[in-house]
Formats: structure tokens, sequence, C-alpha cells
């Protein structure tokens, strides 16, 4: 991370110039309101620009090895270029599912499957959502992710046009997974893809969405993603993140959840992908009796660098949070850990707990661990546990007196480290594949 | 025990009992801060021209930098030039003995419950007293000195010692470090010096009783503690200020500096004013403190209680550089009122087979925000460090807040580095436990409290435990219905 | 000592105590013996002034004023004890100078001095004595790390030197092997005197056994559907609490 000689870029203005080319491309039927809010979100990442180090938020994270690279965003992509038979590798197999395929960001209705006809759940881009849930669309959208404080947020808000939304309307449970693909189809250079996505779970609604983030081609890319995330009043909505992109994929990926009274979110966040990943997860528990978890395992080798940035915000009383975050760091690769519980005033009885475990592989592996409890609240329970560290010498010589070999034992090891998180996802075909993937980078790293 | 029982009997009389203003003449300069002002307190105190230069060098940095905005505390903007930079109560400027002490002085000290009269002193304990601007009485030097031991006030030292003063002044805390610390390097007036020689073990506990007496004056004190090789000190810190409506300012830096062998126990009980109920005046206590374990099986161990000022701004670290060299922080923090308290430690592990431990326990009542921020860094040269921290949060009332900012930055994988907090309240039913045994509701706290934070007080010497208990509950005043 | 005329109390709205009667006289042990949600607990706590309790009717006199005007550490300053089913933990607070500190409370309460350290220690020493206390045990901190039956053993230690009037053993021998139970009952057999009473709580019969109550009262749905003398007791370990349930539901419909 220590690039100190960095390039002087124009990925900032040449961006903000596009955004003409962009306004060409759009749909003269844009929504007025819509396209309002894009210029007001333009104007804000002009004023905000790109974050540096000296911002708490990204101490650990240095955006400038991103942004020295002038990314461009292709409006006009034909989402047909990439053929079926290239992104069929990324499906899970045995798996019933709906599947919403994004190609740098835009919805693609030739590469997705969707099956489900029986209305209980809309899944179709931006495009569509004008002719059947306008205004459940204009309810929610950009009301949660904050584009006036996040530079990241106000970039992918300008530019956001055709990617997912997902509605489950009231009292309906969802069976059948939905996976959204997001490719990056990186064969031209400096591929910037912002997909913006707007998942709305109803009153007593149920749904589980998994979240898979794949390269195709081997040039330096820029995915910004934002998803918003609305789970009402007793729904229960489970999101699996995998990120799995190349080794020059720069993720910044934010998601953005509001709670409503007795919802309950559960998440798993797993990256082994990329060259730098962010993951932004960010819940307001804004009704009583939510339950909020956030999982997540990270794997990382070679140079990779991972950012997994949580906040818990609890609004209000009577609310639960567990937040269990594990990481392995091989070779060079550099982990960091920001997780911020707020317990606002009068949210009384809140339970909170967080823990962030780091084993270290390497002498030049490095891990960052922020865990942050900001309460303000005084009958609630909250803690946070983080421990970095190597492998148990004990434990690695008690399975080699059974005469497994140094190597395997390791394996073995971390293995189970690493499988506690993925153990609580609850789609077993995607657990399997996850833990062969989980197998094979430990394989390739130790 | 009887410390303890002392405690709940004068719970009665709880008001801030050391914001009484002793009248006496000062010797002092208008307010204001410039290149003249350093020069006239660098001749005030007749200091050799090093000394000069070194605090120009560092008032022209301090020009330079910007306060620091990104703790968890907020004030209003200082006026810097709104402070007096010297104030010194006029006095003889050598005393040949105690007795030469101007019976003012010597009262407040006595009113303090600070023996400054050798013969009454506590037993084992050497004092130097810091009024205002300048250190007024030293106690027990000259049956330190027959050991080697130099403790005296910072301008003697400067003096008496220059090449020490030279060799170790900023060496810790260089001048640009912060900018509290920039300021303090250009302005300091006084504070303590010691010096352990080698083999020596401190035969008492040496101490140093700092009191801001005169109005709108910021008090700037610099202590620095080398112990050479295979020495010990016990070193404690006590802080007073009179009560007055209008924040003052304090701007300490300490600087230790453990080599070979050597072990420092550095201890405060920091009990500048408050404020008032509304939040109103008190101290801002904006302090640099930092020690170096240079040595190989060096130690240096940091316990503080902080229940006064309004602002609390203070991060006693250790530099962990020799081998095997150790670095402790036990803490508690008490903010009522409107306090704020944003302190914590830096445990940073150069060296191999270093170790660092730290445990916090914050208690936050009335409107008071507190927070723990702490930093452990291992380094990639640092092989097989160890540290534990733990950091408690007790809650008192639900219009307060307590905040835990940890940092770890991990650059080796034979590091193992362990992190608990917590966040709790007093639960009713221990409160009802006690209730049940005959003991009201605001005993009950003052001793759940007191065995909440029994880790810390252990570590402090007897006496000062006795101080640091009753202050507890002095401070937990109103935070109870 | 203590007269307990019609108590009702709520939890959260609702009705626990559906009227209670109960006359307590000094130099006397009574039994309070009744199903798991009888209500014992929840008259054990309203004596002791637990907040959380809402007493609807009803009054209870003690040493002729009335016990429920007065706060929770008043009432123990009168002298009523009680003797925890489930005591909590106080980390840092050695038992030591939890008992100086309640004692020299109740002391000041009655315009007495603080006790010296001599006279404390020797208190210390000796109820430790009475209950089979190690004394280093009262060097750490207030059920800290206790087992079970250590914990119980404590409340009888910090029963046996506060001197109490009035006793509320809460389901004391939940919990206790019967080597523990046996000491705890000892203990309580040496404190019984001409000027104390007793009130042990407890749903089985085999605490009794050691305990030999003057009275035994059975609470059911509360309620006190039967008294009588020791023999109660035993009636009740044979059979159970069913014919109880059974007779009061009798009661109830006819």
């Amino acid at each position: 991370m220590a690039n100190t000689t960095l390039e002087k870029n124009n990925f900032k203005e040449n961006i903000i110039k596009e955004f003409k080319k962009f306004e060409n491309h759009l749909n003269s039927s844009s929504l007025v309101a819509l396209h309002d809010l894009r210029k007001d979100a333009l104007k804000h990442f002009d004023t905000l620009g790109f974050p540096d180090r000296k911002d708490e938020e990204w101490k650990y994270t240095n955006t400038d090895l991103i942004t020295k690279h002038d990314f461009h965003q292709d409006f006009s992509i034909n989402t047909t270029s990439l053929y079926a038979k290239e992104i069929k590798k990324f499906f899970i197999p045995e798996l019933d599912a709906n599947i919403a395929v994004l190609v740098n960001g835009k919805y693609s209705d030739d590469l997705s499957n969707i099956k489900d006809d029986s209305n209980k759940i809309y899944i179709s881009s931006f495009k569509e959502v004008r002719k059947k849930h306008s205004d459940i669309f204009n309810t929610h959208f950009a009301k949660y992710a904050d584009y006036k404080t996040n530079s990241f947020t106000a970039l992918n808000t300008a530019f956001a046009c055709d990617s997912i939304f997902i509605y489950v309307p009231d009292g309906n449970k969802i069976k059948d997974p939905v996976i959204i693909l997001n490719i990056s189809d990186t064969k031209k250079p400096n591929t910037l893809l912002q997909p913006r996505n707007l998942i709305i779970s109803g009153k007593d609604s149920s749904v589980t969405l998994i979240d898979l983030n794949y390269t195709v081609g081997n040039n330096h890319s820029l995915n910004n993603t934002v998803t918003e995330i609305f789970a009402d009043k007793n729904s229960e909505l489970n999101l699996y993140k995998i990120q799995s992109e190349g080794d020059k994929s720069f993720h910044i990926g934010t998601t953005q959840v509001h709670q409503e009274e007795y919802s309950k979110f559960n998440s798993a966040t797993i990256s082994w992908g990329g060259s730098i990943t962010r993951n932004n997860l960010n819940s307001l528990l804004n009704g009583e009796g939510c339950e909020c978890n956030f999982d997540g395992a990270f794997v990382l080798s070679g140079n990779q660098h991972v950012d997994n940035h949580t906040l818990v915000d609890h609004a209000v009383p009577n609310c639960q949070s567990n937040e269990f975050y594990k990481g392995i760091l091989g070779d060079n690769s550099v982990g960091v850990f920001n997780g911020k519980i707020i317990v606002r005033k009068d949210a009384q009885k809140t339970n909170a707990y967080q823990s962030n475990k780091n084993i270290l592989l390497t002498k030049t592996a490095a891990m960052n661990s922020k865990p942050q409890l900001e309460i303000f609240a005084d009958d609630v329970r909250c803690s946070h546990g983080a421990t970095t560290g190597q492998l148990n010498e004990d434990e690695l010589f008690y399975l080699r007196t059974r005469g497994i070999d140094k190597k395997e034992a390791r394996i073995t090891l971390l293995f189970a480290f690493a499988s506690e998180i993925i153990q609580k996802i609850k789609v077993e075909p995607l657990k399997n594949i996850l833990f062969d993937m989980l197998h094979n980078k430990l394989k390739k790293g130790s | 025990m009887s410390g303890e029982d002392k405690i709940l009997d004068e719970l009665a009389g709880k008001k801030y009992k050391y914001g009484f203003v002793t009248d006496i003449e000062l010797d002092t300069i208008p307010k204001g801060l410039n290149e003249d002002t350093i020069r006239f307190i660098s001749a005030k105190k007749k200091e050799p021209k090093f000394m000069l230069d070194w605090r120009l060098n560092a008032y022209r940095n301090w020009l330079k930098m910007k306060e620091p905005t990104w703790a968890n505390i907020h004030y209003p903007p200082i006026d810097y030039q709104d402070i007096v930079y010297y104030a010194a109560p006029k006095q003889r400027t050598k005393l040949n003995n105690l007795d030469e002490l101007a019976p003012e002085i010597k009262a407040t000290y006595d009113k303090l419950g600070i023996p400054l009269e050798e013969q009454m002193v506590l037993a084992g304990v050497a004092v130097d007293a810091v009024m205002d601007s300048v250190s007024v009485a030293t106690t027990y030097k000259d049956k330190l000195s027959e050991l080697g031991i130099i403790f005296s006030s910072m301008s003697d030292a400067i003096k008496d010692h220059p090449e020490l003063i030279e060799k170790y002044l900023g060496s810790v805390v260089p001048q640009g470090d912060n900018y509290f610390a920039a300021l303090n390097s250009a302005v300091f007036s006084d504070g303590s010096f010691i010096y352990i020689p080698k083999g020596v073990r401190s035969p008492m506990e040496l101490s140093t009783y700092f009191r801001i007496n005169a109005a709108f004056t910021g008090q700037f004190e610099r202590t620095l503690i080398v112990a050479d090789e295979g020495s010990y000190v016990s070193y404690l810190e006590g802080c007073t200020a009179p009560i007055r409506d209008e924040n003052q300012l304090h701007a300490a830096v300490v600087e230790l500096v453990a080599h070979d062998n050597a072990e420092i126990k550095y201890s405060t009980v920091q009990n500048w004013y408050p404020g008032d109920k509304e939040g109103k005046g008190g101290i801002y206590n904006f302090v640099t403190k930092r020690g170096i374990c240079a040595g190989v099986n060096s130690k240096i161990s940091w316990t503080q209680v902080e229940t006064g000022s309004s602002i609390t701004w203070k991060y006693p670290s250790v530099i962990l550089k020799g081998e095997n060299a150790i670095g402790e922080f036990y803490s508690v923090a008490m903010t009522n009122n409107y306090q704020q308290a944003d302190t914590g430690t830096k445990m940073i592990h150069l060296g191999k087979n270093t170790k660092s431990r730290i445990v916090s326990k914050g208690i936050s009542a009335g409107h008071s925000n507190n927070s723990y921020r702490g930093l452990v860094r291992v380094t990639k040269s640092a092989d097989n460090v160890k540290n534990f921290s733990q950091c408690d949060s007790l809650l008192m009332g639900d219009k307060c807040g307590a905040h835990t900012f940890p940092y770890f930055e991990i650059k080796n994988n034979t590091a193992t580095v362990e992190h608990e907090a917590t966040t709790s309240k007093i639960k009713d039913e221990i409160l009802f436990y006690c209730n049940q045994r005959g003991i009201p509701e605001e005993d009950a706290v003052a001793l759940i409290v007191n065995g909440y934070a029994k880790e810390i007080l252990n570590n402090l010497p007897m006496e000062f435990a006795v101080e640091a208990q009753k202050l507890l509950a002095v401070s937990l005043e109103g935070s109870v219905g | 000592m203590l007269t307990i005329k019609n108590l009702k109390a709520n939890i959260e709205n609702k009705e626990i105590l559906k009227g209670i009667n109960l006359q307590v006289n000094a130099g006397e042990t009574y039994a309070i013996m009744g199903p798991n949600g009888s209500g014992k607990s929840t008259l054990a706590s309203v004596l002791a002034g637990k907040e959380g309790y809402e007493v609807t009717s009803g009054e209870v006199i003690y040493e002729g004023e009335n016990l429920l005007d007065l706060s929770p550490e008043d009432r123990a300053r009168k002298g009523i004890f009680l003797a925890f089913q489930y005591p909590v933990e106080i980390p840092g607070v050695s038992i030591t100078n939890f008992m100086k500190t309640s004692i020299n409370e109740i002391r000041k309460y009655n315009g007495q001095e603080p006790m010296n350290a001599v006279d404390f220690l020797k208190l210390l020493k000796d109820k430790a004595a009475l209950v089979e206390l190690d004394t280093k045990m009262t060097k750490r901190f207030v059920n800290v790390g206790f087992s079970g039956g250590e914990k119980k053993r404590n409340e009888i230690f910090q029963l046996a030197m506060l001197d109490p009037k009035l006793s509320i053993l809460d389901e004391t021998d939940s919990g206790l092997d019967i080597d523990a139970l046996k000491i705890v009952a000892d203990g309580v057999n040496k404190l019984r005197n001409k000027s104390n009473a007793f009130i042990v709580i407890t749903h089985y019969q085999r605490l009794l056994n050691y305990i030999v109550p003057d009275f035994v009262h059975v609470l059911h749905d509360g309620k006190i559907v039967r008294s009588g003398g020791k023999d109660l007791a035993l009636h009740l370990e044979e059979y159970g609490y069913d014919w109880v349930k059974e007779e009061n539901k009798k009661a109830v419909t006819s």
C-alpha cells in the first residue's frame, strides 16, 4: 500500500464530463424525478471527490490505488455480447433459483432466467419498474443509501440506470432463492460498472438473495455497486454475497438495509477474489423487535486487500444484532475489519454482539481491526471481541500426531476456522460450492 | 479496608472540595502569545540559550499546525491569545528550606492534604508541588540525592543538569508530535524532572502535585523521567484547580525513558475542576504522555484515575523498543454532568517478545460522554508479541454515552492480540440485593463502582488508592435516581 | 411480629398473589410450600420490597408499622432479611467489605456508632465458624465464581452476620446436595431463638427434615389453601401437590 508516487489522475473530472454522454443514452421517457436525483448526486460527487486516508472511514484503504486508473463506463453496452455459455459456469449446480443477470451493471433480459411467474415476486430492470411499480420504486429509491456524504454512493446514484428491482409483495414467502449474477466484462480496459439495486420485502414476506460477483476478461475494472434493501414489518430477508472477482478487479460494494419492526436480516459476505475490495454493509434498525445478523469470511492471498466496513445502527429499543467476521490472510495480503455499533438514545434493551477473529499466515500479511461501540442508552448489553494471531500450534501438533501431514493439517484447521461462517448459510447447494471454493483457495494458498 | 470506610463516611460532604482560590500576590505577564512571550518565560527562568532556541523552534512549528479534530470531544474554539502563559506566586526564587515557603502556599497544600513539611510527610513520599507555572517546593531532595537520584523542578534541572535535559527532552515526544505538545514545548513553565541512576531503586514514591490557582491561566508543565539501567521508580501525580466559570487550558507533556532492565510505574489521579452541573467552567486537559521502553527487559506501567476536567484528551502510550519489554495501561475514567473524556493508550510494538496489557474501565453518568480510544500496533520486526486488552464501559442513566474505539494494526503473524469490550449498566438485581442488606442506593452504587474499578485501583500505591476511591464516590454525586 | 392481611399483588398486570393471610410470631418458624408458579417467591419479593410488583390490595403490618411504605433498605435495617433464591454476583466487592458496609448502615440507622475493626473481625470469624464457612471465602468477591452451594451458604452467613428479626429463606434448598443442605440447616437452627422468626419457602419437604417448622402453609394459585403442623409437609411429600390442586378446584367450582 506504500505507493507514494501516484500519477495524477483525471478520473473524477472525466467521469463528470461523461455525464452528458450518459444523458444522451438515457431513454427520453426517463423519469424526471429520477433524473433530478441523478443530477443532484453528481453535484455532491463533484464536491465530495474521492476519500483519502485522512478520512477516518478510509484510514486503512487507499482509494488512490483505484482512482489512479481512468475508468470508463460503457453506456451503450449490448448485454448479449456475452455468450450465455461464458457465464454458465457461474451458476450454482442443483439449485432452483430465479436468476437475474447484470452485465457491467445493466440488466440482461436475454441472460436472465426468471421462472417464477406466479406474481409472488417481481424481478425486473428499472425500465420495467416504470410500468408496474413506479410508486413503490419512487417511495424507496435513493432513500437509504446516502449520496450526500458518501462519494462512491453519489457516483453510483448519478449514473443509476438499468439495474435490478426486486419486490416481494406483502405476505409472500419465496421458496427459491434469487440469484443476482453481477458480471464484470473486462475485455475492454478500465471498465467501470455501477450496478444499482433496489430490493423491497413487503410485510410478513420472506426471500433469499444470492449476490454473485464474477469477472470475465482480464483488464482492470471497478465495480461500484449500491444495493438498497427495505425490509418491511415482520419480513425475513437473507443476503449472501460472494465476491469472487478477478485479480485486477476493484470492488466497492455498498449495501444499505432499512429494517422495520420485527424484521430479520441475515447476511453472509464471503470475499476471496479481487484486488482491492471494500464491502460496506449498513443496517438501520428502525422498528422494535428487529434482528440483524452480519456474518463474513475473507480468505486472501497475493496482494489482495479486503476491507469489511459495517455499521449496525440501533435506533429503537428491543432489537438485537450479531456480527461475526473471520479472516485468513496469506502472502502479502491486507485485511481490514471496521465494525461500528451505534445504540442511540432511548434504544433500551438492545443486545448487540460483535466478534472479529483473524489468522495471519505469513510475516508479510497484515490485519487492521477497528471494532467500535458508540452507546447512548444505558439498559443495553453490548460487547465486542477481536483477536489476531496464528494457527494454534497445539491443535496443529495434535493433528500431526494422528498422522496428518503438516500442510494438510493446516488446511484442515483453516478450513474449520472459516467454515464456521459458511455453515450458517441456509442454501445447501450454495454452501457446497463455497466449501469447494474455500478448500481450493486454501490448497493454493498454503 | 479502613480506606473504604472513610469513603463512605465522607460521602456526605460531596462537592468539589478543592475548588478554593488562594489569595496570593502573583508574578504574571499579560495575556497573549508571541515570540516575546517565550523569550520572557525563558529569561525569567534564566535558561541556557539551547532551551530558548528549542522553545522558539517549537513555537514556529506550532504556528503551522492545526488543532486536532478527530477525538470524540466538542468545545468552542480556544482563543490562544486570551490565555496567560506565565503566572507564578511571588516568592523568593530559591528556597533553602521549606520554612521559607510563603505561608499562603503552604496553607494551600495543607488544605489539599498534600504534606510539604517533611516531618509530617506520609511515610515515604517525596513531593514536588507545582502551583500555576512554577514549582514551589520539593521535599526530600537531600535524602534522594545521596542515592544519586535527581528529583527537582524542571526549571532547576535545566540549570543544574543541562546535559541530561538536552539529551532527553523531546526525545520521546518530539516538539512537532501534535498541536498541544508543540504548544507545550514552546511555553512550558515548569514540572518535574527525575533521573534514577544505574541500579538504583528509588526508596520512596516520588510525587508531584499540580495546582492551577490563577485565573485565565494556562498550565503547561513538562515532566521527564529517565530510569537508567536496572533502576526502578514509582511516580505519582495529582491535580486540582479552583472553581472558575471560564475554561482553563492545561496542556502538559510527560516523557518517560526506561533503559535496560529499568522499570517506571507512573500513576495519575487527575481531579482538575470538572465544571459545574450545567457544564460551565472546568479544565481542558489536553495531555501528551508517552514512554519508551528503550532497553531490553524494561517496563513502563501507566495507571490513571481520571475523574476531573471538563474535557480530557490523553493517551498515555508506550513504545516497546527493547526486546522483552512490557507496557501496561490501567485506567478508570469517570465522567458526570457534561464532562467529556476521550482517553486510552497506544502500545507500539517494535521489539521482539514485547508484551502489553490494557485494562480500561469507563464510567459515564449524567450528560457526559466517555470514549476509550486505543491503538495496538505490531510492526514487521516485532516477533512473538503478546497483547491483551479489556475495555469495559458502565453507563449510569440514559443521557450519557460510552464509546469504544480500539485500533489494531498487526503486521506480524507471530503476534497474539486479543481484545474484549463490554458495555452495560448496574443491574437492578444487584442494587436490590444491596438494598436488602440495608445499603441505600447511592452507597450501593459507590460500592459497586469501586468494585468495578478494583483491578485498576489495586495498581495504585495505597495512599493514592484511598484518594482515588474517594474521588470516584464524589464524582458519582447526582448520578443516581 | 408480622401480619399479612388479604395481600394481593400483580406482576405486569397479572395477578399472582390473590389474597394471602398470614400471622408470624417471634420464636416461630413457618414453612411456605407450594408447587411451581404458586406465588411463593413473589411473596418473598413483595415482603422485601422488590420493584416490579404492584400491591393491589391488603396490608402488611410489621412491628406495628405498614411495611409496604418502607424502602427495601429500611425494611432490611428494621430487621427483615431475604436469603435470595438466586444471589447476584458483585464483582470487585469483597464479602468482608460488603458486610461491613451493610452492618454499619444498619447501625447508623439505629443511631449506633460504626463497628470498630476488631469487633467486626471477631464477629466475622464467629459467624463464619457458625455456618462452617472458610474465612478465606470472605475475602472473595460477593458470589463471583461461587458454586450454587457456596452462594447459598454465603446467604446464611450474611443472615448470621446481620442477626435479623425476620428471615425469609427463598428456596434456599434448591441446588444443594444433602451435605450442603445440612450445613445450611444447621446454621439456621443455631440462629433460631425466642425473639426472631423464620419463613422458609420451599418446594420440597426435605429441607423441613432439618429445619423443623412450627407451622406449614400450602400456597396454591396465589392463596394459602392449607395450613397445619409439620405433618402436613410429610403428607405433601407422600402425595404430591395434585391433591391440593384438586381440592382447591373443587372448592372453587362448588
